[in-house]
């Protein structure tokens, strides 16, 4: 080997070299995807076959066009925030005139009680039932009409929909109280509730019938005899400066500490 | 849908306990992926062992540098397997090299690994064993002439100005191996340091307690492989090579514990989010794994038996012993801390409110037998490499003195 | 209102959206009628989701719809969208469940401890705007479309599950039958033909609002509008593009 050439290893290593390298880069363009980097670093056409999934739920619209008055009885009720599927299931196949069966009728007490069972967890005003206390031999749909569920009838007590402020207010201080001692509820409530949204008190000299100094714990308020309780009493002018009595104070579980 | 995994998942749904999201009742990475940064740290520490004697001239190292490289080189074969194996769909892996995406940590392993694999560790063995391999052509008949013939690439120049050559080109290629490994490894490390999902894995510290946990991995395997080679072979044992070995592993090991220690100490102190639910794993779970067998036998262990073995006037056979022990249970350590890195860190629910398990499969694709089979292949492809090309300062007798 | 006010409102509306200006200045009104009714396209819009928590009653009918749509394997193991509930009790502990994704609703409170407050969270994939699945995805198999969402190639992912370890919320999975990353995709085969995602559509309680993020007037924007809205893990800075509204400190 003379000095200032390249040795004869280097060319038979950089020989391998560029024979493994250049085919490794004809393989690689060879074998890219058509469609990859039109849109991103990805295979453009990856979109269209996502696209392309079969759909299964047709949506309410597509029922519209069929079953206009049950569509319409059912938007106009308690209803109206459910889809038609959301009950009858996946009706795609129904919709496009393909389907053998019809989508089904769901008749038992399970489905409802799906969304209507009490859950301690369940929103405020949601209306839930206890399966058990609530018609327990009955189908729902003999009272309920699914698509107009507003009951013909008003609800026994105010726990039938309140189940989560009744559950409260049954272990607490105010648990012998009725709802309507402090609440004015219009008749119309129980068939209209969101229309005709009951009265809070929430004025100091509401609480201070009962609770402040000096009262005599009534008789007869509002048709409650309270004589018999131990009621707590406060100076309503020193207590709780400027505050109101619910500012500290849940009224449906007052505690005092 | 394969009915056993269904299985294995309602067995793992049944252990959970508190709080996971539904879809973690899978645990994704599984033993194969333990194996893979196992492998990879051996790679990587045998690699930088080897070139602690190419570069830093440390003499007493000699008679291991080759069985070094050739070791690293039966490693990293295997390296990519586990991965590969354990892919939903092995046979679309290529297109890592297609179409690799470059903010992904994990698309530039093909990269890293082809050029770990292709530039440093086979130039440099070509380098290293070319004069030989012309000898062992000129030697050899038949087939065996023709693979010498193929493998030294039809090189026929053994003039001193050549191999003159070769010991340059080698000791250059090592300057560039050094970083090539601690990028190997440290990578490997940042696949999972990188994680921000995770807390147990984010970490910046992730790819540098992956490096010295690697070359502590690979010295001691360096050394168990010495061991034993050179007791099969009957021949003595290089007592200055051993201690130089052992030395190194010791001062390794405590980098390794002082480095975790801190990553440790880091996360206690900073007390995030997340360090109920990982005191909870490591004081349940992890318990027997971390701290029995990383940290007390793998650690704490083998650097108690090390200096002592080092520091005190033990004789020779004694040391040698003591040597071998602590290094085996380095391996046994080491790969625990994989595991724990891997599996640990997927016990835990993304949550923070419960932990999950991982059973692990006696047969199957990601089973015990099948992880077995990856840990004993490396040594029978090694085995086969230290026949082709003998490492061992015997076999090359006839030819001049290393340094030129 | 006076008429003046009208075209005032008209001018400065033409002012905010450059682009209808310009569709309407060069091809007319005619051409950009027939753009309307004809092909969807996908960058001309920005998917998104709002979440009412104070509206889920955990019936779990959005998981199952999304099963039925998407043709997700039916396995308790496999959630393009799940409900988890939340107990937090007096004492201050946190009991959070979600059997079998809350598929088929939730059972009774057992625990006989006085309850502080008690909720239904409704999650899926957040579609992030910097989606840490797409980052870490190796060969370009998972991707953010031109539309904001976050899909899944099928037929080129790998299954490495990289993704899985990346995603913050939970919301991928490895499809036991494709072997490849299965996720919500906002029922992208429903919204690009004009519909809402299964999960939006069957909802009984309208919990959950799809829709584009960036037109003012739409039911989405109203409701981001007036809640206080929250996303998922925002120190994560992956910009979640699902908005819940009222969300409590404690969901993870």
């Amino acid at each position: 080997m003379k000095s200032g050439k390249i040795p004869n290893q280097v060319l038979q290593v950089g020989f391998v070299f560029l024979l493994v390298g250049t085919s490794m880069i004809l393989v690689r363009q060879h074998f890219i995807p058509e469609s990859f980097g039109e849109l991103g670093h990805y295979r453009a056409d990856a979109v269209g076959v996502i696209a392309s999934h079969e759909i299964q739920f047709a949506g309410w619209q597509a029922c519209m066009e069929c079953h206009e008055d049950q569509v319409a009885a059912k938007n106009n009720s308690f209803h109206r925030t459910l889809s038609c599927e959301t009950c009858h299931g996946a009706a795609a196949e129904h919709a496009s005139g393909e389907a053998e069966e019809d989508p089904p009728l769901p008749t038992g007490r399970a489905l409802c009680l799906t969304c209507h069972r009490y859950l301690v967890s369940r929103p405020t005003g949601f209306p839930q039932i206890i399966e058990e206390l609530h018609e327990p031999a009955k189908l729902c749909h003999t009272c309920h009409d699914p698509h107009d569920p507003t009951p013909s009838e008003r609800p026994e007590s105010c726990s039938g929909c309140h189940a989560a402020i009744a559950r409260v207010k049954a272990v607490s201080h105010h648990a012998p109280l009725d709802c309507e001692v402090c609440h004015e509820v219009a008749p119309e409530h129980f068939l209209r509730p969101r229309s005709n949204i009951p009265r809070k008190p929430f004025e100091r000299a509401f609480c201070g019938n009962c609770h402040a100094a000096g009262v005599d714990t009534p008789a007869n308020f509002r048709g409650v005899d309270l004589t018999a309780f131990e009621v707590p009493k406060v100076d309503q002018d020193t207590h709780g400066g400027t505050l109101l009595c619910w500012q500290c104070h849940y009224q449906h579980s007052p505690e005092a500490r | 849908m394969n009915p056993a995994h269904q299985a294995q998942l309602e067995a793992a749904l049944q252990q959970v306990t508190g709080f996971i999201y539904p879809n973690e009742a899978e645990l994704h990475w599984s033993i194969l992926v333990v194996i893979y940064p196992y492998i990879t740290g051996l790679v990587a520490g045998a690699f930088i062992l080897a070139s602690l004697e190419k570069v830093f001239k440390v003499k007493d190292l000699q008679p291991t540098y080759r069985l070094a490289l050739l070791t690293a080189l039966a490693f990293v074969f295997v390296a990519p397997i586990p991965l590969q194996a354990h892919l939903g769909h092995p046979e679309r892996a290529f297109e890592i090299f297609l179409t690799p995406n470059p903010s992904s940590a994990m698309a530039m392993f093909g990269f890293v690994y082809a050029w770990y694999l292709m530039v440093v560790l086979l130039l440099e063995i070509w380098f290293e064993f070319r004069e030989d391999m012309v000898r062992w052509r000129q030697q050899s008949r038949g087939l065996k002439k023709l693979f010498y013939w193929l493998i030294s690439l039809g090189s026929r120049d053994v003039s001193p100005g050549a191999v003159a050559f070769d010991h340059k080109a080698v000791y250059a290629i090592t300057i560039l191996g050094i970083p090539s490994a601690f990028l190997l490894h440290g990578y490997v490390g940042f696949i999972f340091g990188s994680v921000k999902a995770n807390p147990f894995w984010s970490s910046v510290l992730m790819p540098i307690v992956f490096l010295f946990s690697a070359i502590v991995s690979g010295i001691s395997l360096v050394l168990i492989l010495y061991y034993i080679t050179t007791l099969l072979r009957r021949k003595t044992l290089d007592q200055k090579c051993l201690n130089a070995l052992a030395a190194f592993l010791f001062y390794a090991l405590i980098i390794d514990l002082s480095l975790e220690s801190l990553d440790f100490i880091h996360r206690l102190y900073e007390s995030e989010e997340s360090i109920e639910i990982l005191a909870e794993l490591i004081f349940s779970k992890l318990f027997i794994s971390l701290a029995i067998v990383q940290i007390l036998l793998g650690t704490i262990g083998p650097l108690l038996l090390l200096a002592f073995a080092l520091f005190t006037g033990l004789p020779n056979e004694l040391k040698r012993l003591a040597f071998f022990i602590a290094a085996i249970f380095v391996q046994v350590g080491i790969f625990s801390t994989r595991w724990n890195v891997v599996i640990g860190g997927q016990l835990f629910s993304k949550s923070f409110r419960g932990l999950t398990a991982y059973k692990l499969e006696l047969g199957g694709q990601e089973g015990l037998l099948t992880a077995l089979g990856l840990l004993i292949l490396p040594f029978i492809i090694l085995y086969v490499l230290l026949k082709l090309f003998p490492p061992w300062d015997d076999a090359r007798t006839d030819t001049k003195p290393t340094e030129g | 209102m006076s008429k003046t006010y009208e075209r005032r409102e008209f001018l400065a509306d033409l002012v905010k959206f450059p682009c209808a200006t310009l569709l309407l200045g060069v091809s007319g009104p005619i051409k950009a009628l027939a753009s309307a009714g004809n092909e969807y396209q996908a960058s001309e819009h920005n998917y998104a989701m709002g979440v009412q928590i104070e509206k889920c009653i955990g019936c779990g009918k959005c998981v199952e719809a999304c099963k039925i749509e998407n043709d997700v394997p039916m396995e308790p193991y496999y959630f393009r969208t799940w409900v988890e509930r939340y107990i937090i009790y007096t004492d201050g502990e946190v009991s959070v469940d979600s059997p079998n994704g809350g598929i088929n609703g939730f059972p009774p409170v057992e625990s006989d401890k006085d309850i502080l407050r008690t909720f239904f969270v409704p999650k899926l994939c957040n579609h992030c705007e910097n989606p840490p699945c797409v980052q870490v995805c190796p060969v370009g198999a998972t991707f953010k479309s031109q539309d904001g969402v976050v899909l899944v190639d099928d037929d080129y992912c790998i299954g490495c599950r990289y993704c899985i370890q990346a995603c913050p919320y939970g919301a991928r999975f490895l499809d036991p039958r494709t072997h490849t990353a299965g996720k919500c995709t906002f029922c992208y085969h429903r919204i690009t033909e004009g519909l809402l995602p299964a999960c939006v559509e069957i909802c009984p309680t309208q919990a959950r609002i799809f829709g584009e993020l960036d037109k003012l007037s739409t039911p989405l924007n109203r409701m981001m509008r007036q809640s206080n809205i929250q996303v998922l893990k925002a120190h994560m800075n992956t910009e979640p593009k699902v908005f819940y509204s009222d969300l409590d400190g404690e969901v993870r």
